[in-house]
This record gives C-alpha cells, structure tokens and sequence, in this order.
C-alpha cells in the first residue's frame, strides 16, 4: 500500500472527520432513515388521533405541531438526505470517479444537517410547542401568530438549505468535472442524469426559501411587513415565494427516485432501459416545467382568471414528459426476461401506484375542479401516493439493490418480498380510502371530523400502522444483512445489473477507482 | 343442508354489510346543487374515467409482462431499446387528450369567475375560529351576525355521544335565498381561513387585507354543510359552516326576523338584569366563546387562566377592555362586536363571580354601553 491507499480511520474521528464519499454517504442513509422513523412516530400520533372521532389522545395544537413535524421531518430529514446519501456512493462509482469533487465540503454538508434537526426538534419542548402551522407555513399563521419557537425554525430551515445547496454543488462539481475518460454526457446511467438535473434545481430554489424564511424573520422581530396587509404587504406574495421553492422542491425529492427505479428496472428485466435519450429529454423538461407551475397550489387564493388558466395549462402539460417516463419503463419490463426479487418488486411498486399519485395530479390540475379538491384529504392522498409511493418505495429498492454491492453480503430475500407485500398492502389502506374522504368532503390538516368520515379514517390507521410496523422488519433485514448476511463475492451481484459500480470488487473497497476506468465505445445504459 | 343453509345466511349477512356501510360513506364528489357545481362534477368525472382507462391500458400491458415474460418461464429477453415512431405517438397523443381536457375546463373556469349582476352579497369574515356573515346590499339596514361551532364540548371529548351532525352543526347559519345569485365577498380578520361548502360548490380563500369574489346560485331548499378549509391554527377543524337555502319569501321574513331582534337587542341592553340572569347568561356565553381557550374550570390553555386572574378579580375597566378590545398580538379577540351588550355584561360577570373568583361584581349591559362610548 503507497501513502494514499490507507483505509479508513479507527473510531468516531473515522465519522467525524471523514472525506469519504462511501462513509459520508453511508452517514446520510442512516440518518435519513433516523429522520424516517422519527416523522414516522409523528405520523402513527396522527393517525392514532384519527382513528375515531372526538379528541382522545391529544390537544389539537399539538396534533398541528405533529402535522407540521412529520410534513417537515419527512421531506428535509428523510427523503432528500437519503437520495443524497445514495449520490455520495453512487455517482463517483457510476462516472468512474476516485470520489467527490469537493471532499471536506461533503462532510460538512452532512455535519451541519444532525445539528439541524436538533435545533428543530428542540422547539417541542419549547414555551409555546413547535411550529403548527403546517409544513408549508402560510403567513401570517407563521409569523404574527405562531409560537416563540418560529425563529428556531427558521434558523434551523436556513440550516438545512446551506446542506443541500452545499450537497449540490458537489454533485454538480463532481459530474461535470470527475467522469471517467469516454464517460460521455449521454453514456451516463440515469441516475446520474436524474440528480445532475435534481442538483440545478436545488441550487436554483433553495435560496428562495431561504430569502421567504428570512422575510418572515425580518416580520417577526425586526418589524417589516412583507406579509402582512396592515403595513403594506401581502399574505399571498409568502405562498408565491413558497410554491417558488415548492414545487421544484417535489420534483427534486422523485427525479432521483426516477433515477433508481431506471437502473433496477432494465437490471431485472435484462433488457436496456427503453428510450434511454427521451428518458433524459423527459427529465430535463418535467424541471424545466416545475419552475412555471407553482401557482397550482394556489387556485383558490382569488388569482386573475388569465393566471390560473395559466397555471392549468403549463401544470397539465407535466402529465406529457411524466406519461413518456411510464411508457419508457413499461415498454423495457415488455419482452424482457423478467425476475421479481425484492428491489424489482419495490420499483413495480412504485410505477403502478406513482402513476395512480400522477393521474389524481392530472385531476388537481384542472382549476375549476381543484376548488372542491384543494385542501381536502384527496390532496393528502395524491401527494404520499407520489412521495410514500414514489420516492419511499424507490429509496427502498435502492438500497436493497445496492446495499449487496456495498457490505459484500446479501439480504434475507424472503424477508425482503416480506417487507414489499406488507408496505404494499399497507400503504394502500393507509392511502387510497382517503381519496374518498377528501372527495366526499373532509378537509387535511384536521384533528377531529364529521362521523360520515369515521370508517375510512380507521381502516386509514389499521393501514398506517401495518405501513410503520413494516418498517421495524426492513430496518431488521439491513442490520440483519450487515452483520450475518450470507457473503456475495460476485462483483455483478445480479446478472442483469449494468453499469461501471458492478465493475468493482464486492463489497466495494474503501477507495474505488484511483485509476480511470476504460469506457467502452457503446454506450452502457441505451 | 345445514351446512349450506348457513352458508347461505352468513353470505347474505356478509353481502348486506358493504351496502350498510356504503350509505353513510360517499366515495365520490357531490354534484350539488348548483348548476356551476354539476360541470364541477362533470369534469371531475370526465378526467377521472380518461386517467382510469389510461391506467387500465398501461397497467394491462404491465401485467402480461408480468405474467408472461417472466425468466422463470424460460422468456428470453428482447433487446430493443427505442422506436422513434411510438416515442413520438405517446408524445402526440397526451398531447391531444390534454387539449381535449383543458376545453371544457376553460369554460367551466370562465362561468365560476363570473361574478357580475349578483342580487344578493354577503361579506363573509373568517376569524380564529368562527365565520361572521354581513348581508350587504339588502333593502334596508345591514345585517350581521356571528356563526360559532354549536357541538358541545362534552362530545368533542366523548363524555357524550356524538350528535348526527357532529362537527358540521352552527348556533347561527347562514341564510340564503334559492335561485338568486349570491355574491360572497370573502376576507378575514387574522390569519388565511378558506370559507368552502362542497354542495353549493365555493371554495375560497379569506385572506386579511384582502377581498376575494365567489358566488353561487343554489337551484334546491335544503341544508348544506361545510368547513374552513386553510390550517388556521388550533381550532381550524372546529369552525363549520352551515348555509340553509331557503325560498325567498322565508328569506325576506328571515331577514325581517333578524332586523327585529337586533332593535330587540338594543332595547335589551337599557334593561338591568340580576345577578341570576346574568350568570345563567353568561355561562352559556362562556361555553360557546370563552372555554375552548380559557378552560372549563376557567384554569387556561391557549388563554391565561380566568380563575383567580388579575384581570378577572381586578379592575372591572381593564376587564371590559380585554373583552371589548381584545389583547393584541394574541389570540384574544376583540369581542365588542361579535357579542350583544347583554352577552358582554353576562359574561364578564359570569367571570368575576365563577371559578372561584367571588368578587360579587355586577355588570349591567348598560355598564358595557357606556365602557364602549369611553
């Protein structure tokens, strides 16, 4: 071993101080899934709280606070820490890279995001409670009437943005500059694609919500009016800059999840990914399209009829780049040579029910029928058929792909179709009774209904339980694998997977292509 | 025999249950009982049945797939990978679908924009958490009034059972005449409420500051019920709303009604009350305006407690300013406006002598009168 062929470092420093792509990624996924289970607890006092009419375990600004918490704790702490973590082992082993472009950086994005999430925790214990004005915080509920411990929300929003700005630009840095001689832009595997898109709009929007935060710090303590009528602003311009964010923000939490769902498909099927060139098109129009939406999350504020009918025609056109991606994935499972482990089974899972999540986006869509969806539980259901559905499920089977090729050992496969059928089940009792409720009336974000609702609202419990419960086996089966697992020393693990990390020895060493690898004159996804 | 015969019976039960349960959970938006709300319904339908054949296409040939080329089965894998002309129809063709979507949903936008030639407008005022109504352009003087949850408490918290209208119940609706065009001119005074009743088919956000335009013209007599439907703090899912629509000939003797208690109201306020009156009075006040913050034993909550409080036990002015006016920057309203003088006085001495705090203080409405005048 030369100087710079050292293994890691022994203990915490290993942790603390590392620049390691793998070990900063494999620090993201475990605290992803941390934050997973915490806006999880959230979510089952929710639904325990629903569970039968009246108010029986908690007060309902707490059940705001809850609300608002596992909104918050979901998309900022799980879902999008975890795709960045799957990024950090990912790309640089995908584009032939020895790491990420920017090393000390990467480790300072993951350090500053646990303080984070404890400094927005902390506001629970606080004089007040935590914010409970929901994860979209409409002013002026967030600023002129919210809790004390809004400013630590704030600062701990502002926290976070710095993390993925930072995390983005790595990407970003690293995909241009790091791939692998002949690693031409469109021999890049998807989920390379998916996240060099994902990273422009991260950095492109985070800032926004940094600037909507700091106007409503600026409206709390310092006295400006940006939000506020009464001095001259406007409660309607913090939605503006909210959605802004907002919805490129969705579309950054499932194009990765397209990304995954791109390289497990062909893998199972043993057939190439159907259209590659059309599936990166497809990507790069649904971002383009996220930035002139955003007002579709606001039919019913009282824009000028020239701006929803805007709104609607831009939202509608989404469903084309979106149906592209389905017929894509559809037509490469088509005379494939198809297997159903446990990563085959997640993505399926994913298309069937993110494309239900897409057409009730196509119903939301349409502005005059919105005025009876928007706000009511069908929206509720609509989004977690996309964010559960969609990017859960597609994290899901990514690290049951993957997580072979990074321990050298291979899951309890029958646990795994286990854990599938039972969150699949699950997830849809959970979920679909509630497309009922919303649209025969009860709006979101409600401790207490109307007893024409009880019934669906329970069987939504028993299944939200049965999702969380299901939960507790994955994370056995990933321990489980880590420790004991039966070794894999096969470097292709599975024998559809294509792609320059099935190269490498398994498990993947601590440094990983020091040397360029060649890249071979056809392209390897297309 | 015995064996069918009950299996007989078990699957008619089994059978009878779904439909028993059917009845009281509507799976599907309501078309109302507007004109405006049916094309509401219409669209929906329309858009939902082209998503459910779609999905049943792609989801159909994801399934033969499924089936049939499986590896298990010895299929050999294709290695096609594009096909210009397909990627180019399934482009073109949601395209078209899309258009064929965004016609009807034009039209139907266009009429629920329309606002103009209303015969009747409301002002309608979200607050933390009850509706006010102002009639405002009906012949005479207007016309106004306060419309709070009327659900008990006791059955929010199960020590009652609950009512059939649990939730979705009003002490004061909101009347309207059928076949009028009604115009709601929509705002709020504190935080975005969003003031929505599926069957007559408005929804619309409140917004402080601002004044937002919705209208319908309801074609049916009858009662429709609804909610606030923006996150407007603890008690957003406790401010129903109940519109009753009713002929116009009840609606100008409604309005007639409501012209008549109102001088009612201020002959009452020159009348003295005894301390009796006014703590029955005021108990019910308390019930409906007081207790969702300040407690049932007046201990607090989101408010301070009222039992033992400086204010209550305290100077009697500075007591009548905290009702009047509120306290600004919290949740305490101003009540001057939402409450009658009698429902003021009765309150206010119902706080100084209940919980505790025998102060032995009686307000007459004529106290708070003259407290309002300065």
């Amino acid at each position: 071993m030369g100087d710079h062929h050292h293994g890691p470092a022994k203990g915490l420093s290993r942790w603390l101080f590392t620049t390691n792509h793998k070990d900063i990624g494999t620090m993201y996924l475990w605290f992803s899934f941390a934050m997973f289970i915490l806006g999880g607890t959230f979510a089952m006092i929710i639904r325990a709280e629903l569970f039968q009419p009246g108010m029986q375990l908690v007060e309902p600004g707490f059940f705001n606070q809850m609300t608002t918490l596992h909104g918050l704790v979901m998309v900022f702490g799980a879902i999008m820490p975890s795709f960045v973590g799957l990024a950090n082992w990912l790309i640089p082993m995908m584009i032939g890279a020895p790491d990420m472009a920017l090393p000390r950086m990467n480790n300072w994005s993951f350090w500053i995001l646990p303080p984070g999430f404890l400094m927005l925790a902390s506001t629970l214990f606080m004089e007040g409670g935590a914010p409970a004005f929901g994860w979209t915080f409409y002013a002026p509920l967030s600023t002129t009437y919210a809790a004390p411990s809004v400013t630590f929300f704030i600062f701990a929003i502002h926290v976070l943005g710095i993390s993925s700005i930072m995390g983005s630009i790595n990407i970003i840095a690293t995909i241009m500059n790091m791939r692998a001689p002949g690693m031409t832009y469109m021999k890049m595997p998807l989920f390379v694609w998916t996240w060099f898109i994902t990273a422009f709009l991260l950095v492109a929007v985070m800032p926004v919500l940094a600037g909507a935060v700091t106007m409503m710090l600026m409206d709390i303590h310092f006295g400006t009016s940006f939000f506020s009528a009464a001095g001259g602003g406007d409660p309607v311009l913090f939605q503006h800059i909210f959605w802004f964010f907002g919805h490129p923000e969705v579309y950054i939490i499932i194009l990765p999840a397209f990304g995954v769902v791109s390289q497990v498909i062909p893998a199972f099927s043993r057939k190439p990914l159907f259209g590659y060139a059309s599936m990166v098109y497809a990507t790069a129009a649904i971002a383009i399209l996220s930035f002139v939406v955003w007002a579709h999350h606001m039919y019913t504020v009282g824009m000028p009829v020239a701006g929803e009918l805007f709104f609607m025609y831009a939202t509608m056109l989404i469903a084309v780049p979106t149906g592209v991606k389905v017929f894509n994935w559809v037509s490469t499972m088509w005379r494939g040579s198809l297997s159903f482990e446990t990563p085959m089974l997640f993505s399926i899972g994913f298309l069937v029910l993110f494309t239900i999540g897409g057409f009730t986006g196509l119903m939301l869509s349409i502005a005059p029928a919105d005025f009876q969806y928007h706000d009511t539980y069908f929206v509720v259901a609509h989004f977690h058929y996309v964010m559960v559905a969609g990017a859960v499920f597609s994290m899901t089977s990514a690290v049951y792909f993957w997580l072979p090729k990074w321990t050298g050992r291979m899951y309890n496969e029958t646990m795994g179709k286990v854990h599938f059928w039972i969150s699949f089940v699950g997830f849809n009792v959970t979920f679909f009774p509630q497309h009922f409720v919303g649209l025969a009336g009860m709006p979101r974000r409600v401790p207490d209904y109307a007893l024409q609702f009880a019934d669906f609202n329970m069987m939504s419990s028993i299944g939200a339980f049965v999702y969380g419960a299901s939960q507790i086996m994955f994370l056995y089966n990933v321990i489980a694998t880590i420790v004991s697992g039966e070794k894999v020393s096969d470097e292709q693990v599975w024998d559809g997977a294509e792609g320059l990390e099935w190269t490498l020895p398994t498990p993947a060493p601590y440094h990983t292509f020091e040397v360029p690898p060649k890249i071979e004159a056809t392209p390897a996804h297309g | 025999m015995s064996i069918k015969k009950s299996l007989v019976t078990a699957g008619a039960a089994l059978s009878a249950l779904p439909i028993v349960a059917l009845a009281q959970n509507q799976v599907n938006m309501s078309p109302g009982v507007t004109k405006v709300g049916a094309e509401i319904y219409d669209l929906h339908m329309l858009i939902m049945i082209i998503c459910i054949v779609i999905g049943v296409g792609v989801f159909g040939v994801m399934l033969y797939s499924i089936v049939y080329h499986r590896k298990s089965k010895g299929f050999v894998a294709s290695q096609f990978h594009e096909s210009t002309k397909v990627e180019i129809a399934w482009t073109v063709v949601p395209f078209l679908i899309l258009i064929g979507m965004a016609v009807p949903a034009t039209s139907t936008l266009l009429e629920v924009y329309d606002n103009d030639d209303a015969e009747l407008d409301i002002l309608v005022t979200g607050h933390q958490w009850k509706w006010r109504y102002e009639y405002l352009n009906a012949e005479g003087e207007n016309v106004s009034f306060f419309s709070n949850l009327a659900t008990p408490q006791e059955e929010i918290y199960n020590s009652e059972a609950k009512g059939e209208h649990y939730l979705l119940e009003v002490d004061e609706p909101l009347v309207i005449p059928v076949d009028t065009k009604v115009r709601f001119l929509i705002t709020a005074n504190d935080v975005i409420h969003s003031w929505w009743v599926p069957e007559i088919a408005v929804k619309r956000d409140a917004i402080p500051g601002f004044i937002n335009e919705a209208w319908s013209k309801v074609d049916q007599e009858g009662i429709y019920r609804g909610q606030c439907t923006e996150l407007c703090g603890s008690y957003h899912g406790f401010m129903p709303i109940v519109v009753h629509a009713v002929s116009q000939d009840e609606f100008q003797g409604w309005m007639s009604a409501k012209r008549a208690d109102k001088d009612a109201q201020i002959a009452a306020s020159s009348v003295d009350l005894s301390l009796d009156a006014l703590m029955t009075e005021g108990e019910s006040v308390y019930k409906t305006q007081c207790l969702a913050c300040h407690g049932g034993q007046g201990e607090g909550g989101v408010g301070k407690a009222i039992s033992g409080s400086s204010i209550a036990m305290g100077d009697l002015g500075l007591h009548l300013d905290v009702g009047i006016k509120g306290v600004a920057g919290t949740a305490m309203q101003a009540f001057g406006e939402q409450l009658t003088d009698v429902e003021m006085a009765a309150v206010i001495t119902y706080q100084r002598n209940a919980f505790g705090n025998n102060t032995g203080d009686v307000v007459q409405p004529s106290d708070v009168a003259q407290h309002k005048q300065g």
